[in-house]
């Protein structure tokens, strides 16, 4: 059952233009010019209950745009959505108590108090039965493994803490569909890992649906099945994550640090990685060695440019 | 509605005793206009034989030493708070909440009134040692007084919320703002008793909201006010309270409207 309906949904932002200059400055006084800029363009997509979808892009391509119209944040200019059957425009409460937005540079809680505090507020807000609260909030903070961490004031917390927190805060009321931007942004290996497993088991506890965005392709690769990648506004892939990567990240990097000081840096094919790699062991003294898939957003760059070269 | 309130306010209350020390000084720096004020009228009231238009020394005490309480009482947030708030994303939180912001903002000061009544209570009582207040209230103004310190909060709260929306439409609302303060300044009661004022002056106060936000709450605690003001008073202030309200109905919609138009 789709959970998550887009069909042709579209916004565009006015920006006002002006060249440099003081005639420029004059002029915009008595005539100020304005041009509209396509954040999303006609993007339409179906997600169904329990599914963790990737939402993919280069900075700039409409992810965060998307998410904000799905969320009721933003309106649509154009097209139409529906998360839980309920359009988003308007921000019904019925809606708000049952989605959440998590972004991954906001902090929501409050700076000074320990996250219990701002725990607290949100049953009032959400109108949660203490038990069932209780019952919840010790089980994020098991999940999170945040025990020692909930009783000492955010602003004494390190980032990865913070997120942490955000996190279990935002799903006190326990939504039914999760929209997290950029969860894991600026955070260590680490706590990324943390967060991820936290997401997987989140979903398969309560049958969640989850649409993620992420600069970082681990976190897509632990989570999502399924990718859809936007660039320019445009939806440019929907499908399975592994004909993504297969198809698209042909080719890996492989850099070697030799004995010399010098780096040397050669791009393979994935099949040919292992040949490529044994003979430049055979050839220089290496003393250091990295084999990478490309990063996640050349990948997109890849897609785009074949969607481009498609008729 | 109740729980959410006492919520807030507990938030508010665990985050302002962490700056108690910094609320402390805050209150004692608020002090010094009226003590300027206070030492002024005085002046020029034994300068002219003991009072100015009837007001003696100890009545110019009373009237700003309740003015500390009332002017704590109607901290508000400021309109000039908006554009950070629109800025660090912070009111995107609040939208994805299934309640309106403005009761995290009037709860929230409402709890930080707790804090500041407490902190005041000794400002208030050198204040009282110092310059020898004629303060002698009724039952009736206690109790008028105990609700007006309230309605006055509400008044400049919504309204200022609701200036504040301003920032939806253009980012140079500065100049607006003034303006409104230095309105409020002039009309309220804040400077000079507006029983000081011409009549044509204090007719005027009427039709603003800021008597009925500064200056009334006190002049009920301090008189001379007859009982019928009193209520009349009270009147004015559910009438301005109500014309808050309409216009925050007006403004807020379409102020989220733009918001969802424009991003944030």
């Amino acid at each position: 059952m789709a959970i998550i309906e887009v069909e042709d949904l579209s916004k565009t932002f006015k920006v006002p233009v002006r060249e440099q200059g003081l005639r420029a400055s004059v002029r915009s006084l008595v005539h100020r010019e304005t041009k509209e800029v396509t954040a999303v363009d006609a993007v339409s997509f179906t997600i169904d209950a329990g599914e963790v979808v990737g939402f993919l892009g280069p900075n700039g391509a409409g992810k965060t745009t998307t998410l904000k119209m799905l969320s009721g944040l933003l309106h649509p200019t154009g097209g139409r959505c529906r998360v839980l059957g309920l359009e988003p425009k308007g921000r019904p409460a019925e809606l708000l108590r049952q989605i959440t937005l998590v972004m991954g540079n906001r902090n929501q809680l409050q700076w000074d108090l320990p996250a219990l505090d701002s725990f607290e507020l949100n049953r009032a807000i959400y109108r949660l039965p203490r038990t069932e609260f209780v019952a919840l909030r010790d089980e994020l903070i098991a999940l999170l493994d945040i025990g020692d961490l909930v009783t000492q004031p955010i602003r004494n917390l390190s980032l990865g803490e913070r997120m942490k927190m955000e996190i279990a805060g935002a799903l006190l009321h326990r939504p039914q569909v999760l929209f997290l931007d950029e969860p894991t942004i600026g955070l260590d290996i680490t706590m990324q890992r943390r967060i991820r497993t936290f997401v997987a088991d989140y979903n398969a506890r309560y049958g969640a649906s989850v649409i993620l965005t992420s600069h970082y392709m681990a976190d897509v690769q632990a989570l999502c099945k399924r990718v859809i990648v936007i660039h320019h506004g445009r939806l440019v892939f929907d499908g399975d994550l592994t004909a993504l990567s297969e198809r698209f990240t042909t080719q890996r990097t492989i850099t070697a640090r030799l004995a010399n000081g010098e780096e040397i840096t050669i791009r393979a094919l994935r099949a040919d990685t292992a040949s490529a790699t044994t003979r430049l062991l055979a050839d220089h003294d290496v003393v250091d060695l990295t084999i990478e898939d490309p990063p996640i957003d050349d990948v997109i760059e890849q897609v785009f440019a074949d969607a481009h070269d498609t008729p | 509605m109740i729980p959410l309130y006492a919520a807030h306010m507990r938030q508010a209350v665990l985050t302002q005793f962490q700056y108690r020390a910094a609320n402390y000084f805050y209150m004692i720096g608020m002090i010094a206009e009226p003590v300027v004020y206070l030492v002024v009228w005085s002046t020029i009231a034994r300068a002219q034989g003991g009072s100015v238009d009837g007001l003696t020394p100890g009545d110019f005490a009373a009237y700003y030493i309740v003015w500390t309480l009332v002017r704590n009482m109607n901290i508000v947030l400021t309109p000039f708070a908006w554009e950070e708030r629109i800025k660090d994303g912070m009111l995107a939180g609040q939208l994805m909440k299934p309640v309106h912001p403005i009761h995290e903002d009037l709860a929230g000061f409402m709890g930080w009134k707790i804090v500041v009544l407490l902190l005041w209570i000794p400002i208030a009582a050198v204040l009282v040692v110092l310059f020898r207040p004629t303060l002698n209230p009724t039952l009736l103004q206690g109790v008028v007084f105990s609700f007006a310190i309230w309605g006055a909060y509400l008044i400049r709260a919504i309204m200022q919320w609701s200036l504040g929306l301003i920032t939806f439409w253009t980012t140079r609302v500065a100049a607006v703002f003034e303006a409104y303060y230095l309105s409020e300044m002039l009309l309220s009661g804040r400077v000079f008793p507006l029983v000081l004022m011409p009549k044509w002056f204090q007719t005027l106060t009427w039709y603003f909201p800021f008597r009925w936000s500064f200056s009334f709450p006190i002049v009920a605690l301090t008189g001379p006010i007859k009982n019928r003001d009193l209520f009349i008073g009270l009147g004015m202030q559910v009438a301005w309270t109500l014309v808050s309200i309409g216009i925050l109905y007006l403004v807020w919609p379409r102020a989220v409207r733009r918001f969802s138009s424009v991003g944030g």
